[in-house]
């Protein structure tokens, strides 16, 4: 065994060398100047926050991974066996110094990581208001995930709209989450925080928008077969822009009840358009969080007098019909 | 401990007639205690099974008040007769504990005639549980009415199918029992069977309280 | 009659899946057509079926997961093809969203539960046994059971592929997204049973290693003389009996709400969706730790082996190890802090995840310091231990990234936590996998791996996984999610195809792995491993012969040490076995295991179709066939002393054969000295 390695595998050893060397210093550039990317370039103070303690964190860690990796290296590269000028104890198996150090050292990193992991836990937790400057309240957007496009209820403004919101720069924006669905994952990346939408559970999430722009965000939990399309369009403009936005929806023919055009709505669709309702009665989003809880829930599969719908559960039900069944005799039984 | 009476018979020399011959020590070091062993094995899966009612109860108690307009606890338990189930169970714990006292007598008739009243017994609670089950489906408070229903129905027909696996067991070991009669094979098992008997029946306190009694009030 | 099964589930619409499974039917025809002309079928039923070895049950389990790493990998490959497909200009791809869920749904599943854990159990079975100088596991019969009740769960998920279609779900299958409003198919049936049947062998094994472990060590093994692969196995077994139930419970509720309308994790009624994200993970937390910790066993196996030294800080190593899994169990809300659980509990669960980090590093320096003034030779295996180091130590590192709740607000669901579970996983149990089958290879077949093509394989796993992987981290900071379909983002573009690349070079490396067997197996004469210790081992498994006899040890051997056996040696001590020998006391080979499966995959098959009347003859079968097996107490044999003196002595002319032909010394002349 002893002689078949040495040529060869040196050679090999000097690749491995660059290439794990260089790994690091590609990636961590990109990391850290990143012009485009949404997580290292964000538009709110949300983001920015999570930004420096993302990086925070990496640089703590790199203080254990950088020797582990050096090391790594440098004891195989030592003590190779073709290597007898390396100093050789078969039988040397503990150290309490080094048992201390090695303890000690991943021990105050974590725990500083510790301290931080708290109070950022705390600062940044998404339920919690932001503060912002005096006299700028805090508006409040209802979200409500479904098969599979986004609907936003703005309670305040009596409109809603699907796949697109908008809301003024410096305004902190209490988004109220919840599904008509599955379960989902709200989230505008520019911005910050996600936060899962689940049935009958109301789930609130504060985002601020710092810049004007428009921002992508998407669902980002599996919720099935549109999930992919499953995207809007955030706009933080100005509150000139925002009134003129509003103005816009209001000019739409279209309104929106529980009772008339929800059912219609949460009927799956992929990659639907955007949609303006010009009005919206303010418990719209209590009445979806409820349905859950009183049985009149619009789902497939539970009829519960909400008749059929179009699109993909409901056409693989006619493919599968007695998966159906077996739900309906359920019902009956009870 | 049970287990340790068991063990200690295992360590006589067996009687099988291929063992003769054959250094008896020496297989007792070279191979294992093959009954003691049985019967450590099966504690460790009882344990395992423990851990499937505890999340059986860790959902209930999440799903108690998942009642969905439907009836609560306190609503559809008729003690008495539960009591009378309970009654059941405890007692065929009761006579499973002489029956494996008349093991270690090594009277097989007495043995037997216990088994025989433990699983009447069993029968008995798992009778007054299918009534109790058939009697709310009945009233239409059945598994798909509520979550909270759902985790009742769940929890309380898990603890009585394995009530009911064990009645099984009891006849297959009474029929072992004509036909083997009690030896280094029937022994563990019936030691085992005990185990699992008494753990049933402790899973039944738990729910009997946690379910019946705390739900009642 | 038939239930829901009719002409119309197989997907003939879909080119991909037909010549996928016409491929498996003609490797499948292929293989029966041979078996049957070299007239082996008698063989391997006698041989291999109804064997209760510990040693060749190890090998069906690995032999089943490497052929499901192919499928597994076919489906990486798949998904990566379909995001490059964006990239090269085609706005859906060739998979449309109803394929592509399928597919990411099934390569979660089968990487783990048909890959990684049988890779695991194949490999305890194979060595635990041997480290512990017993001759076999404590339950033979239930270890057959296990594996048998495994191979059920394979076939019912490969049968998922020509007949109606798996789950779409996501390998976890959260509801209510599985329950039956959403997911009407068979495919989250498919899932639940697989898997349902498939755990209960898991479970099964978990108690069997658990009891072997405990009571069956040789004369003299006190815990703390274990060899830690077995301290490592035995702390998964535990997790394993620990969290499997879980995930039995789970699952079975889910089948309730699906098969009898319950309402435990619906949308309405009381059902509550994250009680079922919470036991899910209450097990998968866990079990990633079941995966990682027979890992770290081989890690230390092989350095302290080829490192010719001692590993560094055995007493370390156990205490870490059992830190770890008690750390396992308190960690699962880590996987979805973005459920809204407020900042106490967040942090909570976030500070107990950083704190695993610190067993973990305290294991990586230990690793090192075995290193440190050793002599290490650089075999495969050892290649295996290095890239593992550093792969796992980055991956540790975005693991603990992301136990920072602030961070996996943002993190969260994307690519980063996809790069992060490979970087783990593909660096810690692939790796340690591969690095103990190479390892302990000739114990299994009595030759070793060739070992260009081993390193080869390793060359194109570490290149193309930091190839395929790095762009993920990048891709997250984009914002990129998980199992999207589809994209529409051209700053994605480049890294997707970066991805790709490495995926490929993947490829290679698995492509290595097979042409290493067949190079291995040509020239297994000039690899045969004669001495039973080709890599001047520590522990008892190379004290016996390559391959193991069936009853592993003639007369079983007593410990005094940690490394006993290397010591032994090194005292010039040890002896291959000596006359007298006795007569052996071992379990028959049985039938049961298999036919029990066979009605349970049965059981299975029928309920996931709704086909009752089968379910009754499977359900049926399946007891009938168990109380054959408790009214047969033929079940144990002995062998004759001179059957094992036979064996014992054919070893040792071997032995003298093959020390006359080399100059050799060390541990092969003091065991080629006698006979």
């Amino acid at each position: 065994m002893a002689t078949s390695m040495p040529e060869r595998s040196r050679r090999m050893r000097i690749k491995n060398l660059i290439f794990f060397k260089a790994l690091p210093l590609l990636i961590l550039p990109l990391l850290l100047s990143g012009c485009s990317m949404a997580l290292m370039d964000p538009k709110g103070e949300v983001g920015s926050e999570i930004k420096s303690l993302i990086i925070t964190a990496f640089w703590l860690m790199m203080i254990v991974v950088i020797p582990v990796i050096v090391m790594t290296f440098l004891f195989a590269w030592r003590y190779r066996n073709t290597n007898y000028k390396a100093k050789y104890t078969p039988n040397w198996a503990h150290s309490n110094v080094i048992e201390a150090i090695v303890w000690f050292v991943p021990l105050v990193i974590i725990a500083f990581l510790a301290i931080i992991t708290w109070q950022t836990s705390h600062s940044l937790n998404p339920n919690v208001p932001i503060d912002a400057e005096e006299g700028t309240e805090p508006m409040e957007i209802d979200v409500v995930a479904l098969d599979w496009k986004w609907l936003f209820i703005y309670p305040d403004l009596g409109i809603a709209s699907v796949n697109e919101v908008a809301f003024p720069v410096d305004t902190p924006v209490q988004f109220n989450i919840t599904s008509g669905t599955v379960m989902n994952a709200f989230m505008i990346p520019r911005l910050g925080s996600q936060l899962y939408a689940m049935a009958g559970m109301d789930n609130e999430l504060y985002l601020i928008a710092n810049e004007e722009g428009i921002y992508p965000g998407r669902s980002t939990n599996f919720s099935g077969a549109g999930f992919s399309e499953m995207i809007f369009a955030a706009q933080a403009t100005s509150q000139e822009g925002f009134e003129a936005w509003v103005e816009k929806v209001r000019q739409s023919s279209e309104t929106l009840s529980f009772e008339q055009g929800y059912e219609e709505l949460a009927a799956p669709s992929v990659g639907h358009p955007v949609e303006y309702f010009s009005n919206v009665p303010a418990e719209l989003y209590d009445n979806i969080v409820m349905s859950f809880k009183n049985g009149t829930a619009v789902q497939p599969g539970h009829s519960g007098g909400h008749g059929g719908h179009g699109g993909g559960h409901a056409a693989e039900q006619d493919e599968h019909g007695e998966g159906h069944d077996v739900a309906m005799s359920a019902e009956v039984a009870e | 401990m049970a287990t340790d009476t068991l063990g200690n018979r295992i360590v006589e020399p067996s009687d099988h007639g291929r063992d003769q011959g054959h250094d008896v020590q020496a297989h007792q070091h070279d191979h294992h205690d093959a009954g003691g062993m049985k019967v450590f094995g099966f504690w460790v899966y009882l344990m395992s099974d423990l851990i499937i009612f505890g999340t059986l109860f860790a959902t209930y108690a999440v799903l108690v008040g998942g009642t969905a307009d439907g009836p609560t606890p306190g609503e559809i338990f008729d003690l008495p007769l539960i009591m009378a189930g309970t009654f059941f169970l405890l007692f065929s714990s009761f006579t499973y504990g002489m029956a494996v006292l008349a093991m270690n007598a090594n009277r097989i008739g007495q043995l037997k005639a216990w088994l025989w009243v433990t699983l009447l017994l069993g029968a008995g609670f798992i009778g007054l549980e299918l009534y109790e089950f058939q009697h709310l489906i009945h009233e239409g408070y059945g598994p798909g009415r509520s979550a909270f229903l759902s985790a009742f129905f769940t929890l309380v027909g898990t603890h009585g199918l394995h009530v009911f696996f064990g009645m099984i067991w009891m006849l297959v070991m009474l029929i072992q029992l004509q036909t083997k009669g009690l030896n280094d094979i029937t022994r563990p098992r019936i030691m085992c069977l005990s185990l699992f008997w008494h753990f049933l029946d402790i899973v039944w306190i738990c729910v009997f309280t946690f379910v019946y009694l705390m739900g009642a009030m | 009659m038939f239930g829901k099964l009719s002409w119309d589930v197989i997907p003939y619409h879909d080119p991909i899946i037909m010549v996928v499974v016409a491929g498996m039917a003609v490797i499948i025809a292929g293989l029966v057509a041979w078996i049957t002309y070299k007239k082996n079928w008698g063989y391997l039923w006698k041989e291999w079926i109804t064997s209760v070895d510990h040693k060749k049950l190890g090998i069906m389990y690995f032999l089943v997961a490497l052929v499901m790493l192919i499928r597994g990998f076919a489906d990486a490959l798949m998904m990566r093809s379909q995001q490059a497909a964006m990239a090269l200009g085609s706005p859906e791809g060739y998979l449309p969203p109803e394929h592509y869920d399928q597919i990411f749904t099934a390569h979660g599943v089968i990487m783990i539960f048909f890959v990684a854990m049988p890779m695991v159990i194949g490999l305890m079975n194979l060595v635990v046994p041997l480290q512990i100088g017993a001759r076999d596991v404590a339950y033979p019969f239930l270890n057959n059971l296990s594996f048998w009740l495994f191979a059920s769960g394979v076939i019912l998920i490969n049968v998922s592929l020509f007949l109606g279609e798996f789950a779409k779900t996501g390998w976890l299958a959260y509801a209510p997204l599985s329950g039956i409003d959403y997911s009407p198919g068979v495919g989250v049936d498919y899932w639940i049973w697989a898997l349902q049947i498939s755990g209960i062998g898991t479970t099964l094994t978990g108690i069997n290693f658990f009891v072997t472990i405990l009571k069956m060590r040789t004369k003299g093994m006190t815990l703390f003389r274990m060899p830690i692969f077995t301290w490592t196995s035995f702390c998964a077994n535990i997790l394993i009996i620990a969290s499997f139930p879980i995930l039995t419970a789970t699952i079975a509720m889910l089948t309730l709400d699906r098969y009898l309308g319950t309402n435990f994790f619906t949308n309405d009624l009381g059902g509550n969706q994250m009680m079922y994200v919470n036991l899910i993970w209450a097990w998968g937390h866990p079990e990633v730790y079941i995966l990682i910790l027979p890992a770290f066993g081989v890690f230390s196996e092989v350095i302290a082996t080829y490192s010719r030294k001692r590993l560094f800080g055995y007493h370390t190593m156990v205490w870490a190890t059992m830190a770890i899994s008690f750390l396992a169990f308190i960690v699962w809300l880590h996987h979805f802090f973005t459920m809204g659980s407020g900042a106490n509990v967040n942090a909570f669960f976030g500070i107990a995840t950083m704190i695993i980090a610190i067993p973990t590093g305290v294991k990586i320096f230990n690793w090192l310091f075995t290193m440190y003034r050793g002599r290490l030779e650089f075999t495969s295996p050892v290649l295996w231990t290095l890239g593992f180091i550093i792969t796992f130590t980055l991956g540790g590192m975005t693991g603990v990234m992301l136990a920072v709740p602030a961070a996996n607000f943002v993190l969260h669901n994307t690519l980063f936590v996809i790069a992060h579970f490979h970087n783990v996983i593909i660096g810690g149990v692939v790796f340690g996998m591969l690095a103990g089958l190479t390892y302990w290879f000739p114990k299994a077949f009595g030759f070793k791996l060739d070992e260009k093509w081993g390193k080869r394989s390793f060359w194109c796993w570490i290149v193309g996984f930091f190839t395929a992987f790095s762009p993920l981290y990048v891709l997250s900071f984009y914002g990129a999610v998980r199992r999207m379909q589809s994209y529409d983002n051209p700053e994605y573009h480049v890294w997707m195809l970066i991805a790709w690349v490495g995926a490929v070079i993947i490829m290679l490396g698995i492509v290595c792995t097979v042409i290493q067997f067949v190079v291995s197996y040509r020239n297994r004469e000039q690899l045969r491993d004669v001495t039973g210790d080709p890599w001047d081992g520590r522990t008892l498994e190379w004290s016996t012969s390559s391959p193991a006899p069936f009853y592993n040890f003639a007369h079983l051997p007593e410990v005094k040490s940690i490394d006993t056996f290397w010591e032994m040696k090194q005292a010039g001590e040890f002896e291959t076995s000596k006359p007298p020998y006795k007569d052996i006391h071992m379990p028959k080979y049985t039938a049961a295991g298999p036919i029990i499966s066979l009605f349970a995959t049965i059981l299975g098959f029928a309920l996931v179709w709704h086909i009752w009347w089968l379910a009754i003859v499977g359900a049926l079968g399946v007891f009938v066939s168990f109380l054959a097996r408790i009214f047969n107490d033929d079940v144990d044999y002995y062998v004759p002393a001179s059957e094992v003196e036979r064996i014992e002595r054919a070893h040792h002319e071997r032995l003298t054969e093959y020390s006359k032909q080399h100059d050799v010394r060390g541990n092969v002349g003091t065991m080629g000295a006698q006979s």
